[in-house]
């Protein structure tokens, strides 16, 4: 079965006089352990589209459904509870809590869980060991590299044993070499199951997933490498 | 139901206070003299009235005291033919207070001689003061040393006198006044005791006559057999002279029921017997009420400035939220893609909010309790900090904490979590 689907998905905003269709008729099916990497030039709609699979939005027509459950009519208590209990965000800026430590940010999913303290501080430190920081665990964001943020970042999606983990161009940030670590890290992951969409311009990383989808003037498109209109990501 | 986690969020609170230590240390001075203010404010208005109803009290809610007064000048029938103003309470006066009215339980009468009177080298000009007896028990005297005026004086006319304390202390700075004698030109005293009594001084503008600390008093009878019924005084260097029979009246009456009754009566009859009003009649028991309803009022208004600083604080906590709402919209964007709901960060702005109003009142309080220490210490004014007026300070501050909290916090929970994600 399928894990999340998006059946028929319309995403439209009122811009002045004119309609502004940002998603057009979009059907997706996620598999269970898959890693699909969405490309499509800027404006195309894959911020829309990210945001509507994180549930940090709903569609204005059509259906969403995740794990079993049909998330565009649900409130935003039950989809705050979902983002907690279902989603891993990953961001290209990696958005730490400055004032958080490592372990700390690592924590905020858990908390919003309610998983009790003790817990939660187990499960974080067990995560910040596999995503390579067990030996910085009190040290806070600023003090910490490019790399070693995105760590963290990944770390903190991954606590709360999401359905699935997007990631919006999580090497956007991150000097080549860099890069590649956190790629292999996501592909680590990714075959012990995690099921996960990669936002990215990067075409190294479209091209070790799974799938490869395009998003262009709000349509979801297989990828075609020869009719890539956007040239060459740099 | 995901739990709020009270301690977690508690100590989230603090740590992201403490990383802008001056901005909330700033914020919650705003509070912290508003509280200060509130309990400094109701502590010195409760001690400035509650002097005032102690004296009062000590006068005498059973009490009517009326004392002779020289009439407005225009009232004077025969001041252009007469060099002598005669006016005040009558002998006859007394008597018939005494005699006519039911209810009154007795009736002190006091006359004043100004003397300079003298022991060996000291020497004073006070008042005597002729009275009877009971004017120990109705004006509250206590008795340091020795006795007050006894019957047995009255009837034999005796020379014999009894100090106020700082009378005794200005002629026997050595000690050992009783059973010595003071003189008055030729006459002599025996001292056969050392009193005192609160100072008088003002009562709602009325004056009392006499500071009875340095006041000397004689029996009565004695005063009138020495300087006859009446006083004559007056100043060298002017023409007019004055007499006067009496010059105070204190009267008793048996329950409070008869205070206003046994009032009107007496009004009613001086009004009929003098022809001007040369007579003052003072009633405790009104002026208590009256000051009872000053000090309310005098407890709100200062109360009501006092809190109009502690909202200028409220005000102070929620234009900061606010700004710290706008600079951690970030955070907040964060949060909520993590999968926090409006309630979480309503609770996490709130938390710090109340945190900043707490802390801020727990030091206005211990403020609040100082500075009436030292107003009382170094400017002599009584004050009194009621437990009330701190439940009610640190009341208000938790209450401030979480309304000027509410705002900033509801606005931080209806963010956009796109928008807010977005934002730099």
């Amino acid at each position: 079965m399928a894990l999340a689907e998006l059946r028929d998905v319309w995403k439209t905003y009122q811009m002045g006089d004119t309609l502004l269709h940002a998603l057009k008729a979009v059907n997706f099916t996620f598999e269970q352990g898959e890693m699909v990497a969405l490309m499509g030039p800027s404006g195309a709609g894959k911020s829309t589209f990210l945001n509507l699979v994180g549930c940090l939005d709903t569609p204005t027509r059509g259906h969403y459904i995740l794990g079993g459950r049909d998330i565009s009519t649900l409130n935003d208590n039950q989809l705050s509870e979902i983002r907690a209990t279902q989603i891993g965000f990953i961001f290209q800026s990696y958005n730490l809590i400055p004032q958080l430590n490592l372990i700390e940010n690592i924590e905020i999913p858990l908390y919003y869980q309610g998983v009790s303290e003790r817990e939660s501080y187990e499960r974080a430190v067990a995560l910040a060991e596999r995503v390579g920081l067990g030996h910085r665990l009190t040290h806070v964001p600023t003090e910490l590299s490019g790399g070693e943020r995105q760590r963290v970042g990944i770390a903190r999606a991954l606590a709360s044993s999401p359905l699935i983990v997007l990631a919006d161009e999580p090497t956007g940030n991150l000097d080549t070499k860099t890069g590649q670590q956190i790629l292999d890290l996501l592909h680590e992951l990714n075959e012990d199951g995690v099921t996960m969409l990669v936002v990215t311009h990067d075409s190294r990383i479209a091209s070790s997933a799974q799938r490869v989808v395009q998003l262009v003037d709000g349509e979801l498109t297989a990828w075609d490498a020869s009719a890539e209109p956007w040239g060459t990501p740099t | 139901m995901i739990g709020f986690q009270i301690k977690r969020t508690l100590r989230a609170g603090i740590k992201s206070l403490w990383l802008h230590r001056l901005r909330s240390g700033l914020t919650m001075m705003g509070i912290t003299f508003g509280v200060c203010s509130v309990i400094a404010m109701l502590a010195i208005g409760t001690g400035a009235s509650q002097e005032a109803l102690a004296q009062i009290e000590k006068l005498g809610s059973l009490n009517i005291i009326i004392q002779s007064v020289p009439p407005p000048e225009g009232q004077q029938a025969d001041e252009e033919t007469s060099r002598i103003r005669e006016y005040g309470l009558t002998h006859q006066d007394a008597a018939r207070i005494q005699d006519t009215i039911p209810g009154v339980v007795m009736s002190v009468p006091t006359r004043r001689v100004r003397q300079t009177v003298t022991h060996n080298a000291h020497r004073m000009d006070t008042d005597l003061v002729g009275t009877v007896p009971k004017y120990r028990e109705i004006n509250n005297i206590t008795v340091l040393r020795g006795r007050f005026i006894e019957a047995m004086h009255l009837e034999k006319r005796a020379a014999v006198c009894v100090l106020g304390r700082n009378a005794a202390e200005t002629l026997f700075p050595l000690g050992g006044a009783v059973g010595s004698y003071i003189l008055r030109g030729e006459q002599r005293f025996r001292v056969v005791g050392i009193v005192t009594s609160f100072a008088r001084g003002e009562l709602s503008g009325k004056k009392l006559i006499g500071d009875p600390n340095s006041e000397i008093y004689i029996p009565l009878t004695t005063m009138n057999l020495f300087y006859g019924e009446t006083t004559v005084f007056g100043s060298s260097g002017t023409r007019t002279f004055e007499k006067v029979q009496l010059h105070g009246l204190t009267i008793q009456v048996a329950s409070l029921d008869d205070v206003r009754r046994v009032e009107t009566v007496i009004t009613a009859l001086l009004k009929n017997s003098h022809d001007k009003e040369d007579y003052q009649i003072i009633v405790p028991l009104h002026l208590l009420v009256q000051a009872r309803r000053t000090k309310r009022i005098f407890s709100i208004v200062l109360g009501s400035i006092a809190a109009i600083s502690l909202l200028v604080g409220g005000i102070g906590i929620m234009n900061i939220t606010l700004a710290t709402v706008m600079e951690r919209t970030r955070e907040i964007g964060i949060r909520r893609a993590m999968g926090a709901k409006r309630r979480h960060i309503i609770f996490q702005f709130l938390t710090e909010t109340v945190l900043l109003a707490l802390v801020g009142g727990s030091l206005g309080i211990v403020l609040g309790i100082l500075v009436p220490y030292l107003v009382e210490k170094f400017a002599g004014m009584k004050t009194i900090v009621t437990l009330w007026s701190l439940l009610l300070a640190f009341g208000i501050s938790a209450a401030i904490g979480i309304l000027f909290g509410l705002y900033p916090a509801y606005r931080a929970a209806n963010m956009d979590p796109i928008e807010a994600l977005r934002h730099e």
